[in-house]
């Protein structure tokens, strides 16, 4: 199993909670809950050893604008493919804003 | 299945603390079920044993099968039901050492899931209705077996020994399941306590009332008996004293935290918001 | 045209199924009515999964839910298939034990909360062996005094089934409800054909297996009361219905007599297979 924690800047306090996916094989979970302002903390537990590359080009693209809402994100990886995370994480991004 | 040696214990053990009393007719022959006395008031002591003639040949080792599960039901309900008028419920004494539940065909197709939810289902009932229900892990107490026998007793008591065990899979079969070594099944084991096969780290997990110490658990000396005889009293008085008949008694155990804790968070949560 | 109306049918239809063990939660519960309880922001990992590398879900795969149930206080516990094939560790264990013994302490003090049991699950996590095992315990316990005043409702929708020490929980529920893609068995497959040998039990002929233990099949014996098509409306009708019979006059586990005789007298040499155990509970079927 890796653990990663990464962070980005971010703009305002996220507003609401999101959970999305299960730990099933081939998917995953992801809880947000909101932050203060200006930062977004994201844990990584994967049971892919060896993602960290892949995990931090797949969330740079998201996050490193610094415009997303500041955020702690967790997300529990039973080994999702990089197609299942894009999906995922757009969707909880998606519920986020909505 | 390993055909290996056929436990002798659990007859033993039925036989040692009932005494005289006469076993009970008309239930199969891998049932040994006699009403005898515990501190002077009335007992029933049950036991699951190997019957070489089982005719379901999956049973004939200890298991507890379909016969065991849907007779262990009938004499437990019985107790209760010929008890139901009396303000004084008879003790009933479980002595456990059973290997497994019965992996079968016939077991499937006939339910045995059923059958040991009638067992499992009969001594909750016991317990609620007032009868002290104690559990003597005297070898084996294994996964289902173990659920429909004896894991519903107010208190759990075992012998401190080596072929004392609780586990949910043998360790054969639990390395394949989880597709790892025997030897890596043990070093995980060792650090991570339910996982573990002795009877000291199945103790650490809060579960059992008392561990005791028999010279000879295989052959049990009059000490072994006049022992486990007052460590059964002992039990029977702490279980009469007790205004639960419930099995709150078990979360204590040290390695038990995460227990507590979402325990009391669902307790918490259960009432708030007038829900 | 038909081919048509099978896909229109597919996107208006209301898979139960599909659905993960929250949302069937959800689902069920009155509309508006639901309020999870230990949930996932809670974070109640597993203590023991993560120890042994193995990646741990926020609510350990078993989701409590109150709520209303045709405006009575009900829970309903959603074992999470997906995570570790919905096996029962010390958390999700505890979470269901605990919401059943407090409901049957709400009934105790006359609120009258009746409980919804969602089967998907493998039995034991074995990574977390005895606690597992412990916590089973404490959830037939809780079934048991339940029930005494409520009826406690299972439901095997699929696609996991119900096996282990929770087959026993399903067997000691008041009404248990089946799909077709339900299967109910103390033991796997695999464990059976490993302990027993292949001629005894081949895990790999999947008809063999539904044959025996599918959800049409048990409910064909009487070891489920209702086989339900994968439709969300129409499994909540069914669940709505059982509770309003009340207690069941003679639950299936208390018909230890009769199946005892059923047994001693049947010829059990000869292998099982559907018709011999349809032929079996013939009798037994509940009036």
């Amino acid at each position: 199993m890796e653990k990663l924690h990464l962070e980005y800047p971010a703009g305002a306090p996220a507003t609401q909670r999101v959970l999305v996916g299960v730990v099933a094989s081939g998917d995953l979970e992801i809880l947000i809950t909101p932050a203060p302002a200006g930062r977004c903390h994201i844990t990584i537990h994967s049971a892919a050893d060896g993602s960290a590359t892949r995990w931090r080009a797949q969330l740079e693209r998201l996050f490193a604008d610094g415009k997303a809402a500041a955020m702690q994100m967790e997300i529990n990886d039973f080994a999702a493919t990089p197609g299942v995370i894009s999906l995922r994480l757009a969707q909880a991004l998606e519920e986020l804003s909505a | 299945m390993s055909q290996a040696s056929i436990s002798q214990r659990g007859r033993d053990w039925f036989h040692a603390l009932c005494g005289q009393a006469s076993l009970q007719q008309g239930l199969p022959p891998s049932l040994l079920v006699a009403d005898g006395e515990l501190a002077g008031q009335p007992a029933r002591y049950v036991a699951v044993v190997a019957d070489p003639e089982n005719p379901f040949v999956r049973a004939r080792h200890g298991e507890v099968g379909l016969l065991e599960g849907w007779a262990l039901a009938a004499t437990i309900d019985a107790a209760v039901d010929a008890d139901q008028q009396h303000a004084h419920k008879r003790a009933i004494v479980a002595i456990i050492d059973v290997p497994s539940q019965a992996y079968g065909r016939r077991e499937e197709a006939y339910g045995i899931h059923q059958a040991l939810a009638a067992a499992a289902a009969a001594y909750a009932r016991a317990r609620l209705a007032g009868h002290p229900v104690i559990g003597l892990i005297v070898g084996k107490a294994m996964s289902g077996a173990f659920l429909a026998h004896g894991y519903q007793a107010n208190r759990l008591l075992a012998l401190n020994d080596a072929g004392v065990m609780v586990h949910a899979m043998g360790k054969q079969a639990a390395a394949r399941i989880t597709l790892r070594t025997v030897e890596e099944l043990e070093k995980l084991a060792a650090s991570i306590a339910p996982m573990a096969y002795d009877i000291a780290s199945y103790a650490s997990l809060g579960l059992l009332w008392r561990l005791l110490k028999a010279e000879q658990p295989d052959q049990p000396t009059p000490a072994d008996v006049q022992l486990v005889h007052t460590a059964l009293t002992e039990a029977l008085r702490d279980i009469q004293a007790d205004p639960q008949p419930d099995l709150r008694q078990r979360l204590h155990g040290e390695h038990r935290q995460a227990t507590r804790q979402v325990r009391a968070l669902l307790q918490q949560q259960w009432t708030q918001n007038g829900g | 045209m038909s081919h048509r109306q099978d896909i229109t049918c597919l996107l208006q239809g209301h898979s139960f199924i599909e659905l993960s063990a929250r949302e069937r939660a959800h689902s069920l519960l009155d509309a508006g009515s639901s309020r999870e309880l230990a949930g996932p922001f809670d974070r109640q990992y597993s203590p023991w999964l993560s120890a042994q590398g193995i990646v741990a879900q926020a609510d350990d795969g078993v989701v409590i839910c109150k709520g209303l149930l045709d405006g009575q206080p009900a829970v309903v516990a959603a074992i999470e298939g997906g995570f570790q094939g919905g096996s029962l560790g010390e958390v999700g264990g505890a979470k269901l034990a605990c919401a059943l013994e407090l409901a049957a302490a709400d009934n105790r003090q006359s609120i009258p909360t009746r409980a919804v049991i969602l089967f998907e699950t493998g039995g034991v996590r074995l990574q977390e062996a005895n606690l597992g095992l412990a916590a089973i315990a404490e959830i037939h316990s809780a079934i048991a005094d339940l029930s005494r005043y409520q009826p406690v409702v299972g439901i095997i929708a699929g696609t996991v089934g119900c096996f282990g020490g929770m087959s026993i929980a399903a067997g000691m529920c008041s009404y248990l409800i089946v799909t077709r893609e339900a299967r109910l068995g103390l033991n796997g497959p695999q464990v059976i054909e490993q302990e027993a040998g292949m001629a005894e039990y081949d895990s790999r002929n999947r008809p063999f297996i539904w044959s025996l233990t599918g959800g049409e099949q048990r409910q064909a014996c009487g070891l489920a009361d209702a086989l339900v098509e994968d439709d969300t409306p129409l499994i909540r009708q069914q669940l709505l219905d059982f509770i309003a019979c009340g207690l069941p006059a003679e639950p299936r586990h208390r018909r230890s007599q009769h199946m005892l005789q059923r047994l001693l007298t049947m010829d059990s040499t000869t292998q099982a297979d559907a018709a011999s155990a349809r032929q079996l509970f013939q009798s037994g079927a509940r009036p």
